[in-house]
């Protein structure tokens, strides 16, 4: 694979890697995001739905948490996971864990990390880990790595030291087991970095993965509330100051609009996409705009749309949602009675098979009476709106305009 | 028997169904329903889709799946969300975007399966709701009003339906009374010319009240008849018996509606009785919990025993489940809580019913339908004597023999 960077401006890089893929010849943009997937399926979507929607990127995320236990059935399938599940022409990168749901700490040890499948605790060693990755064949994976340093309160630099020399250890193992198997050597290791929050050991960890000959890197241990990754921003631009240029950057556990720019601005490259999984999960769509450049006409009935939406949301921000994250300012909760006689689309202008076909009563009808296509049409919207947002951020780059939709994204605040 | 029953109907109410072939055997007749929102091949089997949802698929992937005909229900939609929504997102087929054609049962089955909540008099039912206490007369008149404003091109009367293992003289009364509220429900109904009000025929399982039934209601002029009040618990030998009194009785220039049928067994062996729609839960419901329906029965696909088998559901099948996947990935996504796995389950089970009355009604058309039935038997249950004894008979009935 190869990166090459069109331009970075304001410390975002902008480009394309190329020559990806079992045949070579696939693709991706940067900055951009993965699709994320459940147990290998897009939630709620079949392959049918999930192609109806514009701009799904090329690359979707697996979770090791949903096919580690289920890594004898692929073993024998022989194929490869992308067959598996149905999307054999997606690139895929497989991640350790699933960023919605945290796993318990107090797992890893100097020789394993565990996951948890729907049947309990997977540990692996390196050579049970490598072990699956032949089994599944992905494009890239993470490789496994020691990522508590930043579980409790107050990272203790000896925690942190451990969570890198850990990392280090992993990663040097697989890479060798990598070596020992050719089906191994068509997948890309991920180096995570790690270090908790101590400077120092951030430092040392970037700086020794990049000696390895990993395809990329994942930055761990940076997600957390609002709040905690707001002090942690600035460790993350020293870290990937240290990082070569030429290899993507990937972090986990970051997907909210405002802390996506964040990222990009600190020289992060991909993204997982669960936000719009759990905008999704609330019952709420997002409406958030990100057209940096409305005409004046779109721009007068959008800010008239948005006053009157931040009014609402402002009061009803702190309201816990049953999938016990607030509620943010770049959605809708189509719960709510006001959008029982709606009957407008999600987003007026948004192009997805929802907006185009059903209205806000359709929807909030579909949520009151716990109907399973609620789920479906939302994901649907989501999703395209979501990718629309990165899409847009590549165009402003392009542009040299992404102070602006900066500043559309930083007014829903 | 036979002779009696094939008066044409009287009067001038518009035939909405065109014989296109019928079986020189059985009573099964393959046609062709005319209805405003396009034509509807016959024998059909229309999925439920009670809350404007055919659960999770989409109205297009129902539509892809060559469903041209689904059901609404009145008692929910007229609780959630409300007749006077709809009509204001212009009827149900606004409401939920639904191209093709919808029927609405009148409420009258939930008499039957919310029972405790449910009190009949003969001003109407009136339902306790579950979601705010609140109750809720469900009149003849106010049936046919919701059925007015949701606007599907077939709608049922309100009848007073009985479970089909209840006896006595509970029978009688609701079989008379389903009679005066159909005469209700013609006079109250405000769009004949848009909307087909179809009768019930009641009458539990005495043949005697089944009998006056058929003879009174079908006195009345209207497009269609459905034969109602089983499909509830009674013994299938009884089931049978009841539906081809009532085919025999039913005038042969219109539709046949046979409600809450859905196993495949019971589709086929009632086509041969001479009924030309249907509908059910079963498939829907039954993908939802994982199992998915195959020519030999039914698949668990949660099982152990289907954790490594790479097989699509069907070979034979065309629909996008089987298409894509194997029976491996669907266990696997069954085993998350990944809403995908129903989705998939539930596509291939409605392509599954959908492809069966296509190919009943193509046998019909070619006239072996005879020979159809005896393969499709021995595929469900290999030998002949292993074929369930009520088939057997109800086959005989009309001069199928098996084996």
């Amino acid at each position: 694979m190869k990166l090459n960077l069109t331009k970075v401006v304001n410390g975002c890089r902008l480009g394309k890697i190329k020559n990806l893929g079992k045949t070579g010849d696939r693709s991706m943009d940067i900055p951009g995001c993965l699709l994320y997937t459940k147990a290998g399926s897009a939630p709620h979507l079949t392959h049918h739905t999930l192609h109806k929607i514009h701009g799904v990127p090329a690359m979707a995320q697996l979770t090791l948490s949903s096919l580690a236990e289920h890594h004898e059935v692929l073993a024998e399938y022989k194929e490869g996971v992308g067959k598996f599940i149905g999307m054999p022409e997606s690139l895929l990168y497989c991640s350790l864990h699933d960023p919605v749901s945290p796993c318990p700490a107090g797992y890893v040890t100097n020789k394993s990390v565990s996951v948890w499948g729907v049947g309990g605790r997977v540990e692996m060693t390196a050579s049970k880990f490598m072990a699956i990755q032949q089994a599944l064949q992905p494009d890239w994976f993470q490789c496994i790595s020691d990522g508590e340093a930043t579980c409790n309160e107050a990272t203790s630099i000896k925690r942190a030291r451990k969570s890198v020399d850990r990392t280090l250890l992993f990663l040097d193992n697989c890479l060798k087991l990598q070596e020992e198997s050719e089906v191994l050597k068509k997948s890309s290791i991920i180096g995570v970095i790690e270090g908790g929050d101590v400077t120092e050991e951030r430092l040392r960890s970037a700086r020794e993965t990049a000696k390895r000959p990993v395809g990329g890197f994942l930055l761990d241990g940076f997600q957390g509330s609002p709040a905690t990754l707001e002090t942690r921003l600035h460790l993350l631009s020293s870290v990937t100051a240290e990082l070569p240029e030429d290899k993507p950057r990937l972090i986990c556990g970051v997907s909210r609009p405002d802390e996506v720019l964040e990222c990009i601005e600190r020289g992060v490259d991909l993204f997982e996409s669960f936000f719009p999984y759990q905008v999704t999960e609330r019952g709420c769509a997002l409406t958030f705009s990100f057209d940096y450049q409305p005409n004046p006409e779109e721009t007068l009935l959008q800010q008239n749309g948005t006053q009157e939406e931040i009014k609402y949301v402002d009061q009803t921000k702190k309201s816990k949602t049953s999938c016990n994250q607030e509620m943010t300012s770049y959605e809708i909760n189509l719960k709510e009675k006001k959008y029982q006689e709606d009957f407008s689309p999600l987003v007026r202008g948004c192009s997805c098979y929802c907006c185009k076909n059903h209205t806000r009563a359709y929807v909030h009808h579909l949520l009151v009476t716990n109907e399973l296509l609620a789920g479906v049409l939302l994901m649907m919207h989501n999703f395209e709106h979501y990718f629309g947002f990165f899409h847009s951020i590549r165009e402003a780059l392009k542009s040299d305009r992404l102070a602006q939709l900066k500043e559309l994204i930083r007014r829903m605040f | 028997m036979a002779a009696a029953a094939s008066q044409t109907s009287l009067e001038s109410a518009p035939r909405i169904m065109r014989l296109v072939a019928e079986c020189s055997r059985s009573r099964a007749r393959a046609g062709e329903l005319r209805l405003p929102h396009g034509p509807v091949a016959t024998p059909v089997f229309m999925p439920v889709g009670t809350q404007a949802t055919m659960k999770g698929i989409t109205a297009e992937q129902l539509d892809a799946l060559g469903c041209r005909i689904c059901l609404g229900n009145t008692y929910h939609l007229g609780l959630r969300p409300g007749p006077e929504l709809i009509q204001k997102a212009q009827g149900l087929h606004g409401f939920m975007n639904w191209p093709h054609n919808l029927l609405t049962d009148s409420g009258g089955f939930q008499m039957v399966s919310l029972v405790s909540l449910s009190e009949v008099t003969e001003e109407g039912v009136r339902f306790r709701s579950p979601y705010d206490g609140d109750e809720t007369l469900l009149s003849p008149e106010r049936s046919v009003e919701i059925q007015n404003a949701l606007g599907s091109d077939i709608i049922m009367q309100l009848d007073d339906v009985v479970s089909s293992t209840v006896t006595g003289p509970r029978v009688e009364e609701a079989m008379y009374r389903s009679i005066r509220w159909l005469d209700r429900c013609i006079a109250a109904h405000r769009r004949p010319d848009k909307q087909n009000l179809f009768a019930i025929i009641q009458g539990g399982l005495d043949a005697d009240l089944r009998a006056t039934c058929l003879e009174e209601m079908t006195k009345r002029d209207v497009p269609g008849f459905a034969i109602g009040g089983l499909s509830g618990g009674e013994s299938k030998g009884e089931f049978w018996r009841m539906v081809a009194l009532s085919t025999s009785r039913l005038p042969k220039d219109k539709p046949r509606y046979l409600m809450g049928v859905g196993y495949a067994t019971d589709l086929v062996v009632c086509v041969a009785l001479g009924c030309d729609m249907f509908d059910c839960v079963f498939p829907t419901r039954t993908a939802r919990f994982g199992s998915a329906l195959v020519p030999t029965g039914n698949l668990q696909l949660k099982k152990k025993q289907y954790e490594k088998d790479f097989r699509a559901i069907d070979p034979e099948c065309d629909c996008p489940t089987c298409q894509k996947h194997s029976r491996a990935f669907l266990h696997t996504l069954l085993h998350s809580d990944n809403t995908a796995a129903l989705h998939h389950l539930t596509i291939h089970n409605i392509a599954y019913q959908l492809r069966l009355m296509s190919a009943v009604r193509a046998s019909i058309v070619e006239k072996r339908f005879p020979a159809f039935v005896r393969d499709f038997m021995s595929t469900m249950y290999g030998d002949p004597t292993l074929c369930p004894t009520w088939a057997t008979e109800a086959l005989a009935s009309v001069g199928i023999t098996l084996g």
